[in-house]
């Protein structure tokens, strides 16, 4: 007779290491939620509070961003039975923690692979460095948990900041995911994630001229729309796998830098 | 006629303008952060920094009221403790100057006032000079004027180093002068290091780092540059030149750590209200809260220390 | 003004001149770390009796007191750790899916990073550095080292492109005392993260960071076998050389020692890699940023007592510059702080052992002797432990022996040049090659001596930097082989195809 009443969780947008509801006061259903249902006002904060967190972001060491990523491997592990209950299960949430650990040991090691000392023909000293590119906006694909995961971790690892469009059937896992952020170090803003209608929100995302680059993988169908939208500031545009872990979804989003200086007394 | 002494001379070696290693120099202030100064050496190194300190209101709201409190505060800090020492100066703006005189009269604290169009500096000369002449005749002790930042930046030293030299006129022999080089408006240590060093040949008594108003006031390693600067100096010429650290010193713990510094690189000779001084208001409390700490062994409250 | 008021301002507010400002004594406790009165061997994921039972005490050098009493390894013991590492090998290790030989190394570097407090103090303590060192130096970059490599195990194929590289087997390890813990990050790291399994031989005086670290394996649950720690003296190091069942040694210590090691391996077509002696200059031009240049130089050489292979042994200073940078080197000597190593202020602490302190005293004897003049800042040492004064050499010909052996203690030789080729000749006139440092403003000078400077580490406008993504070896009798970085892996993989 004496049954504990639950208390019910209120699903809300993660942004700028907050969580705020949307500034439009709307929600959606979705597996048995309301959940907040972002608008253009609040991709646009997003979008500045991400490009904003960017510098912090880079100025870090390596290292340092290595163990973050880490560290959020250590909160989602803590937190298995409450993401698989939102995904596929625990095999999804197992392959998605192990993906940002593999991630997370790319932070110190990209400039040795992706970049070079090169032998021009001239006194000279040459090197060519990589570095992040901005503000990357993201369609999460599915599958809800380790789709996400496994296009953003590449994306934050080269020192970008994300904007993330997360599934919009499966949102719950998402927001899980994003207490998990919030616990894990994470500076404020380097990702935000919005539930919300992909529809609705996508354009806005694909023709933000402060957005930098785009990972189309979870882009239904619209994607040639979004890349031409894309196109106006010159976005780099990206349509990877869900199920990818590779040193070049990094490179994707990563400008190369190439210093030139004389050798000489 | 300016008095002798003034200007670096040529023979036998100027000091070097040299540069700065900005990652050197901000490693080793940090290295010198770390140092541990615990009891009876913290207790030595509070009571120094009140000695040490200017107590500071600057604000466009300052009335004759707040300034008499704020010197009442400055004779003495902590009525409940006698052996508390007076600090070494107080600080406003120049119509100010004969409220805080009054309350200091007779006192060993002194006056000092901002002046040259503080903080900016972005006045005719003209003008900067009369208010450095208003307040000396008020009977201020000591003038804290800015040098022009605006001329520093776009390679007009020769107008900066006139500057200095014209309000030190007005000073010899009744105030002394301190020249604020606001570090943090000069972009690189190699600037301060010159700065500092064109301060210093116009005639400056003191360098100090800033104003208070600015994003970034005093910082461990700027003050470590211009510390450098003052020991070079001293090597190679021996004049005496003094150094203010101002603005964002709000704890004990970095007045501390400012005094290590002074310790480890001018040695003992420095560590005197005549060759250093902090400019900061609310770190008085803070450093007899810590006074107190050290004493009784607890943690203090803000409530048992007068507001001033 | 009342009565008080006025009492207080009449009295004399000026304090008598501070004769002194003595630091307080701030000592870091020493009971966070709790050290056994005796420690086996570990072997096969369990402490084991040494065979013969032979054990050695092993002491705190600033107070000449006992630790502990650790194990003399012998051949047997040798051995049986060999055995367990190749067992251990074959049966599994190798065999592991890589991204969980990369979890467990995460494990090792997190579970330092959470007992760092401790580790730091136990390396002071048996070894006599000073805590701020080990505490904000040697343990936070062991950590960063097992962190670094531990991302390269499931990585592999991208280090080496065109290539599946496999592990080589099992790796015998012999590491000196300078840097005890950190030296056995920079062993094990790398060769773990390969696949590889490991006997390492911790220095005879400083074994006890090593056996506190096989607490952190145990923690970690990493397999046992994988890392086997034996201790003792040069004997054991040469039972793990010869044995026959180890696929690769790695050396860190003396040239002289590393030069046996050598001949003992020939024909056997054992890997080797080697990181010996050195002899840097730390050469400062005219144009140096001089109050950094200073600290640069005293961060060069009097940095872990100058028990430091990559040590900026000479000082080559532009002869234009010379009394200036002497005379700001010898103020700021002064300032050294010598003394107990678990002291937050000491900057100087103990000499490693007494026949390293004199090692020390016969060189700088045969400094004076040579004709070169000495300068010592003015300094109490403790009455036990052993100690010895922060020292330059000014007047010092290339030839002289502090100017051409390497001294491994607080010396500084102080040799002067005109011009950057002649810096560069009298740098590399040494038959060692393992650092440099080059202090200038300009940036095409910069390139240009690290382009002529035969040493496999470069320092511009710094000194005595570490990482575990920098690579670090020596040319010529400092060694070869690099360690940090993806070059660091090398020494650990076969690359030819099975």
């Amino acid at each position: 007779m004496s049954q504990r009443l639950a208390v019910q969780k209120t699903y809300k947008l993660y942004i700028g290491g907050a969580f705020p509801r949307s500034e439009s006061g709307r929600t959606y259903p979705a597996e048995g939620a309301n959940v907040a249902r972002a608008s253009r006002k609040d991709l646009r904060d997003a979008v500045r509070i991400a490009r904003h967190a960017g510098s912090a972001w880079w100025a870090m060491t390596a290292y340092n961003r290595g163990q973050v990523l880490y560290r959020i491997a250590e909160m989602m592990e803590k937190r298995q039975s409450e993401l698989a209950a939102l995904c596929t299960g625990p095999a999804e949430v197992a392959a998605a923690i192990d993906r940002v650990v593999w991630y997370a040991g790319w932070a110190d090691k990209l400039a040795q692979v992706i970049g070079s000392a090169n032998p021009v023909a001239g006194p000279y000293f040459n090197f060519t460095v990589p570095e992040p590119t901005g503000v990357i906006g993201i369609l999460a694909p599915e599958p809800p948990l380790l789709g996400l995961v496994s296009r953003l971790s590449p994306v934050i690892v080269g020192g970008n900041t994300a904007v993330v469009v997360a599934s919009e059937a499966h949102p719950l896992v998402s927001i899980e995911l994003a207490e998990c952020l919030a616990t894990a170090d994470v500076p404020p803003g380097v990702v935000n994630i919005l539930t919300g209608l992909r529809g609705e929100l996508s354009p806005v995302l694909a023709s933000h001229m402060d957005v930098s680059g785009l990972d189309l993988t979870g882009a239904d169908g619209d994607a040639a729309e979004l890349e031409k939208l894309g196109a106006e500031n010159v976005k780099r545009i990206v349509r990877g796998r869900a199920d990818a872990q590779s040193p070049y979804d990094i490179a994707a989003f990563l400008e190369l830098k190439t210093v030139w200086h004389p050798t000489g007394m | 006629m300016l008095p002798g002494g003034f200007e670096l001379p040529l023979e036998p070696r100027l000091p070097r303008l040299g540069s700065v290693d900005a990652v050197a120099l901000e490693e080793r202030a940090a290295t010198l952060a770390t140092r541990s100064i615990k009891r009876e050496a913290k207790l030595f190194a509070l009571d120094l920094a009140i000695r040490m300190m200017d107590l500071t209101t600057l604000e466009g709201a300052d009335t004759p009221g707040k300034v008499a409190a704020l010197s009442s505060k400055g004779i003495r800090p902590d009525p409940s403790d006698p052996n508390t020492p007076s600090v070494a100066a107080i600080c406003v703006y120049p119509n100010l100057v004969p409220y805080a005189l009054e309350r200091t009269r007779g006192t060993s604290v002194k006056v000092a006032a901002v002046a040259t169009a503080f903080p900016s500096g972005q006045s005719p000369l003209d003008v900067k000079l009369a208010e450095v002449r208003e307040v000396v005749e008020a009977g201020a002790h000591e003038v804290d004027m800015v040098i022009d930042r605006g001329a520093f930046l776009s390679g007009r030293y020769a107008k900066v180093y006139d500057e200095i030299v014209q309000v030190k006129e007005i000073c010899a022999g009744r105030a002394h002068l301190k020249v604020i080089l606001e570090t943090g408006e000069l972009g690189t240590y190699d600037n301060v290091r010159r700065a500092s060093l064109l301060a210093i040949a116009g005639g400056a008594d003191f360098i100090k780092t800033s104003t208070g108003k600015a994003a970034t006031n005093a910082t461990l390693p700027v003050a470590l540059c211009m510390l450098e600067v003052i020991r070079d100096v001293h090597e190679e010429t021996g004049r005496v030149v003094g150094m203010k650290v101002a603005g964002g010193i709000r704890q004990s713990k970095q007045a501390v750590q400012f005094l290590v510094q002074v310790h480890e690189t001018l040695g003992l000779a420095w560590l005197t209200p005549d060759r250093y001084r902090i400019g900061a208001s609310t770190l008085l409390n803070d450093v007899l809260m810590q006074i107190r700490k050290e004493r009784t062994g607890r943690y203090q409250n803000p409530d048992y220390f007068t507001v001033d | 003004m009342t009565k008080d008021k006025r009492e207080i301002a009449r009295r004399p507010d000026k304090a008598p001149m501070a004769t002194a400002w003595d630091y307080a004594p701030a000592p870091e406790a020493r009971d966070i770390v709790k050290i056994q009165e005796r420690y086996g061997l570990f072997i096969g994921g369990e402490f084991i009796e040494p065979a013969s039972g032979e054990r050695y005490t092993t002491i705190d050098p600033a107070r000449e007191e006992p630790l502990a009493e650790v194990a003399q390894a012998a051949k047997a013991d040798v051995d049986r750790a060999v055995r367990a590492a190749r067992d251990a090998f074959a049966n599994g290790w190798s065999d592991i899916k890589p991204s969980e030989r990369a979890k467990y190394l995460f494990r090792i570097a997190r579970l330092l990073q959470e007992r760092s407090r401790e580790f730091a103090v136990l390396e002071s303590l048996n070894g006599g550095k000073p805590i701020r060192e080990s505490r904000d130096v040697d343990v936070p970059l062991a950590a960063a080292h097992f962190f670094y490599y531990a991302g390269w195990a499931d990585k592999l194929e991208y280090a080496f492109p065109n290539r599946k590289p496999r592990p080589v087997g099992v790796a015998g390890q012999i590491i000196p005392w300078n840097f005890p813990l950190l030296m056995l990050a920079w062993k094990i790291a790398p060769a773990l993260a390969a696949g590889n399994t490991v006997v390492l031989k911790p220095a005879e005086t400083t074994p006890l960071t090593a056996l506190l670290f096989c607490d952190v394996l145990r923690q970690a649950e990493l397999p046992p076998g994988v890392v086997n720690i034996v201790t003792g003296d040069g004997r054991t190091g040469a039972e793990l050389v010869s044995h026959p069942s180890v696929d690769k040694i790695a050396f860190t210590g003396s040239t002289e020692v590393g030069k046996a090691i050598q001949r003992t391996l020939a024909g056997t077509g054992k890997r080797l890699t080697l990181e010996l002696g050195g002899k840097a200059a730390n050469i400062i031009f005219d144009d140096a940023p001089l109050d950094q240049a200073v600290e640069g130089i005293v961060n060069g050489i009097y940095f872990n007592q100058g028990h430091v292979c990559c040590a900026g042994s000479r000082l080559l200073v532009q002869e234009s510059i010379y009394e200036t940078v002497i005379a700001k080197l010898k103020r700021r000597m002064a300032t050294l702080r010598v003394g107990d190593p678990l002291d937050k202020n000491t900057d100087v602490g103990a000499i490693n052992s007494k026949q390293q302190l004199e090692k020390i005293s016969a060189l700088v004897q045969s400094g004076i002797e040579e004709g070169a003049e000495i300068y010592q800042p003015p300094c109490r040492l403790p009455e036990r432990g052993y100690w010895f004064v922060p020292t330059v050499f000014t007047n010092v010909a290339q030839s002289y022996r502090i100017a051409q052996e390497e001294i491994f203690g607080p010396v500084l030789s102080v040799l002067t040049f005109r011009t950057p080729d002649e810096a560069i000749e009298k740098a590399n006139n040494t038959p060692y090659g393992l650092s440099a440092g080059v202090w200038t403003e300009k940036g095409s000078r910069i390139l240009a001596m690290a382009k002529g400077l035969r040493a496999g580490v470069v320092w511009a406008n710094t000194y005595n930097r570490f990482d575990p993504a920098s690579p670090f070896g020596g040319y010529k009798e400092s060694g070869f082989g690099r360690e940090g970085g993806r070059h660091g892996l090398e020494p650990y993989v076969l690359l030819e195809d099975a």
